[in-house]
């Protein structure tokens, strides 16, 4: 073999997948998917309450799967192929924290389920994401604002969590600030261009806040987070919106299994073929 | 004789084959016991999906170097950052055509100007904050109208 041959092999990303090995299963580039917490002690440490640890993951982790699906759905759909692709990899970022957040709350629920079981399993009242995430954007417009709200909210949240009792949830959110920091000023930078460009763009972007207004009420946005909301918001000319919180549903909102109507919809979609083939690996 | 380090490090990133995990900074420790090699790597952005790929390199190329048993482990802390690229790296990505990331400091609200990879100038625009993987940016030199591909600060 020259060494051009030589070098050129060690380019095929297909090369190795014609090698037969009982560890790897993959059929094509980025399936075979192992335990994406591998290795790492993942025992949960004295002074962490495991039944705490699960619920906060379990709910960060349905979050990022949610949204993470939305926003896929717009891949063939996005104005702008750089816009696509921008998207596409947020959503893949998001999708990674899922798997490593699910894994951990498998862990910490201490049963036999792993993340394919908690994301392809379960029912729509078990599961614990915000209602934010669940509505398909109308409109460009709203996509920009709601990931705006979104990975502002999540970045507080995660910077909060980088200090966490659990080291590897600590460890899962400090990989995530960098990236929600990305998809934030990403979102701002669309956000701010809509406000402030025409007046039609202006009034789609304002009509976007509004309508997803109600279900942002359930973040509790406060402190940094808000505060750069705020900032945003004036950048893009755009009002505060002062729409009402939507109503839980007898107490109950998205964190404790009460959803919107779209959820059925999303989960109908990225539940059926691993439903169909139970016993499917990816 | 060749160690077990040296054999790991040589895995090219499927996604940046102009480099190598070594170069990267995604390999983080090798531990050899007898026939046995323990390999600790660590993702680039948590959904990477060349993580498997990278396994199953490693996993092939110690095996061939006479490794009986090849254990693969994840590490997410510290979280890689592109300050990890080593020197080499960076030359390499340059040579090949791929702007190399600067430094990061603390929050640059003004991001400094990146190099075309091509004709060197520094008149460049970022074209999209993404590209064909989640670790680049796509930018275009205003000196020689090339687009090029950059790894984003991380």
């Amino acid at each position: 073999m020259t060494d051009n041959e030589s070098e050129q092999s060690e380019f095929d990303a297909y090369l190795s997948l014609a090698d037969v090995s009982e560890e790897d299963h993959r059929w094509a580039f980025g399936t075979g998917f192992g335990d994406p917490l591998a290795g790492i002690d993942v025992a949960v440490p004295a002074g962490v309450d495991p039944a705490e640890l699960t619920a906060t993951c379990l709910a960060l982790g349905d979050d990022a799967l949610i949204y993470s699906h939305r926003l896929q759905q717009w891949v063939t759909r996005a104005p702008e192929l750089e816009e696509e692709t921008a998207l596409a990899n947020i959503a893949l970022d998001l999708l990674g924290q899922a798997r490593l957040l699910l894994t951990r709350a498998a862990q910490a629920e201490g049963g036999n389920r792993d993340e394919d079981r908690l994301a392809f399993f379960r029912d729509e009242r078990e599961f614990r994401n915000v209602r934010l995430v669940e509505r398909a954007d109308a409109d460009f417009a709203e996509l920009a604002a709601r990931l705006l709200v979104f990975s502002a909210w999540r970045l507080a949240v995660m910077r909060g969590l980088t200090a966490d009792r659990d080291p590897v949830l600590a460890a899962i959110a400090a990989k995530a600030v960098t990236e929600l920091t990305y998809h934030r000023d990403y979102a701002a930078a669309w956000v701010i261009r809509l406000g402030d460009g025409t007046d039609y763009s202006h009034a789609r972007a304002q009509a976007a806040l509004d309508t997803l207004w109600p279900v942002a009420a359930e973040l509790g946005l406060a402190g940094d987070a808000d505060a750069y909301l705020d900032a945003v918001f004036a950048e893009a000319t755009l009002r505060r919106p002062d729409t009402p919180p939507l109503a839980p549903v007898a107490g109950k909102t998205g964190r404790d299994g009460s959803h919107t109507e779209a959820m059925g919809y999303i989960l109908a979609e990225l539940q059926s073929v691993a439903r169909a083939n139970p016993e499917a690996t990816w | 004789m060749v160690s077990a380090w040296e054999t790991a490090a040589s895995v090219l990133d499927p996604e940046l084959p102009a480099v190598t995990i070594g170069d990267l900074g995604i390999l983080r420790d090798v531990r050899e016991r007898d026939s046995a090699v323990t390999v600790t790597i660590t993702p680039t952005y948590s959904g990477c999906p060349a993580m498997a790929q990278i396994a199953a390199d490693l996993r092939r190329r110690l095996t061939e170097a006479g490794y009986e048993r090849v254990d693969i482990r994840t590490e997410l802390s510290p979280a890689w950052t592109t300050d990890w690229i080593t020197p080499e790296g960076r030359r390499k990505l340059a040579e090949a055509g791929i702007a190399p990331p600067g430094e990061r400091g603390g929050p640059v609200l003004i991001p400094l100007a990146v190099a075309c990879p091509r004709c060197g100038s520094r008149d460049t625009r970022e074209f999209s904050r993404f590209s064909g993987t989640a670790c680049k940016a796509l930018y275009q030199c205003r000196g020689c109208l090339e687009p090029f591909e950059h790894v984003k600060e991380h």
